[in-house]
């Protein structure tokens, strides 16, 4: 084995269910590294939601609320109100957070909770097998766009993170991406500052990752890699949105 | 005791308060608004936490993340909103949290009216939202009655790890009536920390997980029969009703709440006039006294329901009689009220054996 490379202790052991070259175990595993790192395992309560990741507790060692599909960033403010000294973040998919839970997300950044939301964008619907998701591309094809997304009756992929920047509540708004290794490592560097930010109390705080998700794009894994890289980046311009000041 | 003169929508908040309720998560809607706003001013005198949600979708998930955490915690609204909060309230149903989540119901279907109805009582008892669950439903009939039973409420919640609802109307809501306080150290709170609740995983112990989500299909049937074990449990310990001259009654009349309130005096009228009537008032409307119903109505010769409704707590009666005897129905709508004189007549008329009612 290479230096530094050992299972996070986070980590349950639970083989994950996860499709072979999904990025869903990429994002588990910089969560749960970053958690560690920060020592905070003992204070931080996680809230799933419902998507392919909706049995993220399996394989996280934390505490964990399973939320209704949208409604995750509203359970964390119940949370986050009744035990403020907790560490509380969501793991949302793009259906989840994008779609059904928009009413929700706004108004969690509005308000500027203290929570940390994981915001994994696979531009589709991975769990009821792959739909439009309100992230898919101008052109793609889904099951429910079979012709390509047609964004004069679709509409336009919405970027959310940009969105919720412009709320004075959000202190901390990144889009990372997770095709590569140096891209890992950025986006692990943004969790760590999601994290403090919160820790800081600073507000709300959001990281958006661009996710593959082979199985309902029909590419194998180091194809999604490329289309995400070529496709989805354009759309959605990877970056820091919104940094405070004293959160490194 | 002293008295305060309360209305009914406040009396609920304070009695949240005194209960050790110190989470509301709550949205506007006419007719029980002032309870919010009570909320708004008093739970930061109590270190507590009111938010006003941006829907009453955000409010009840921000219960179960409350509740989540093993914290009292309320929310209210009426119709609209109430129909909103279904989905949540079947989540808060299935992973067993406590909560206390009230409904001053209005006029519907639809936008309907705010005026005071009754027409949430299948959406209360049968469900509402999806799946085999149950609610603990409350019906109070005056201010006192509110505030006693908001406290039974969050006792009842913790006691069965169950949602209870607490199911009043936009008269009881609104109107002002005095209360007596119940002295703290009569009134019980949770101590410590609850055994299930997320806290984070402090000192180590194994991670605890809040979920209605039971993927393979033995599991659950298993949860879905453990909820019907204590739902039995719940309907052999906690029946309440109330008997109002039901002794030697030729007609019960049976009501909740508002119409109770009426039916109660149509009572009295006929009384004085040596007539034999009296009224049986579920004060838990689930669990429904159905047996117990059915014993006091074992002498009578008729059954008359009261409802602020179209006829929906009338089928559990029906049920609760199998046919036995004759229930009659008399109920108004849209926000408008069961009217004494009329009811008064129609018993009169029962009596003569003159029929009618149905
Ligand atoms: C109220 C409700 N509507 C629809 C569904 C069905 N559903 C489950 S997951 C999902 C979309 C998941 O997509 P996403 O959030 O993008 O996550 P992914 O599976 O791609 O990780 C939908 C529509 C549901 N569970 N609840
Ligand atoms: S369907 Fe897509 S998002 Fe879901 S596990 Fe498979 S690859 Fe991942």
């Amino acid at each position: 084995m290479s230096k530094g490379f050992r299972r996070p202790k986070l980590y349950t052991g639970k083989p994950m269910h996860y499709c072979p070259g999904c990025t869903h175990g990429i994002i588990h595993r910089l969560i749960a590294e970053v958690i560690e790192e920060l020592g905070v395992e003992e204070k931080t309560i996680g809230v799933g939601s419902v998507g392919c990741s909706v049995f993220i507790y399996e394989y996280l060692d934390l505490d964990f609320i399973q939320a209704a599909h949208g409604r995750a960033s509203a359970v964390a403010t119940g949370v986050k109100r009744a035990r403020p000294d907790t560490l509380v973040f969501t793991y949302q998919g793009d259906g989840d957070l994008a779609a059904i839970g928009t009413a929700e997300i706004v108004h969690c950044a509005v308000r500027g909770e203290k929570i940390t939301v994981f915001f994994i964008n696979n531009a589709i619907y991975g769990m009821t097998g792959g739909q439009m998701a309100p992230t898919t591309i101008a052109g793609q094809k889904t099951t429910t766009t079979p012709f390509g997304r047609d964004v004069t009756t679709a509409g336009y992929p919405i970027r959310m993170t940009e969105m919720l920047a412009t709320q004075e509540g959000t202190a901390y708004a990144a889009r990372v991406s997770v095709h590569d290794p140096r891209h890992v490592l950025a986006a692990k560097k943004a969790v760590r500052r999601a994290f403090l930010t919160q820790q800081q109390g600073l507000g709300f705080s959001i990281v958006e990752f661009l996710s593959a998700c082979p199985t309902n794009w029909g590419m194998p894994p180091r194809d999604a890699l490329k289309w995400l890289a070529e496709n989805m980046i354009p759309t959605f311009p990877l970056g820091e949105i919104k940094k405070p000041e004293g959160v490194e | 005791m002293e008295k305060v003169l309360m209305k009914g929508n406040e009396a609920i908040g304070e009695a949240a308060v005194q209960a050790g309720c110190r989470f509301f998560f709550g949205y506007p809607i006419t007719p029980q608004t002032e309870l919010p706003e009570y909320m708004a001013r008093r739970l930061p005198e109590v270190g507590g936490c009111f938010l006003q949600a941006e829907s009453e979708i955000g409010a009840i998930n921000m219960v179960y993340g409350a509740a989540s955490c093993g914290e009292r915690v309320m929310t209210s609204s009426s119709g609209p909103g109430i129909s909103l909060k279904q989905e949540g309230i079947s989540y808060l149903a299935g992973a067993e949290l406590p909560c206390v989540i009230v409904n001053i119901m209005r006029g519907g279907p639809g936008l309907g009216n705010i005026g005071a109805a009754q027409a949430d009582y299948l959406q209360a008892v049968k469900g509402g939202g999806h799946g085999d669950y149950r609610l603990l439903v409350l019906a109070p009939a005056s201010v006192q009655e509110l505030y006693d039973l908001t406290i039974t409420a969050f006792d009842l919640a913790d006691t069965y790890r169950n949602p209870v609802m607490i199911l009043g109307d936009g008269i009881l809501g609104q109107m002002m009536e005095p209360v007596v306080f119940r002295p703290a150290a009569e009134i019980k709170k949770p101590a410590g920390e609850k055994e299930w609740a997320v806290t984070g995983r402090k000192g180590g112990r194994p991670a605890r997980l809040i979920s209605s989500l039971h993927i393979v299909p033995e599991n659950l049937e298993k949860h879905v029969n453990k909820l019907m074990e204590k739902y039995r449990r719940i309907e052999e310990k906690e029946k309440r009703w109330e008997e109002y001259h039901t002794a030697d009654a030729e007609v019960l009349l049976v009501a909740y709440g508002t119409s109770a309130r009426i039916a109660k005096g149509a009572v009295d009228r006929l009384r004085r006039e040596g007539l034999a009537v009296g009224l049986f008032r579920p004060i838990t409307l689930w669990p429904f006294p159905a047996a117990e119903l059915a014993a006091v109505a074992e002498n009578c010769r008729q059954v008359l329901v009261v409802e602020m409704s179209a006829g929906q707590m009338v089928e559990d009666v029906r049920l609760a009689l199998g046919g036995k005897l004759p229930v009659h129905f008399y109920g108004r709508t849209g926000g408008m009220l069961p009217d004494l004189n009329y009811l008064v007549q129609l018993v009169r008329e029962l009596i003569k054996g003159g029929g009618g009612g149905e």
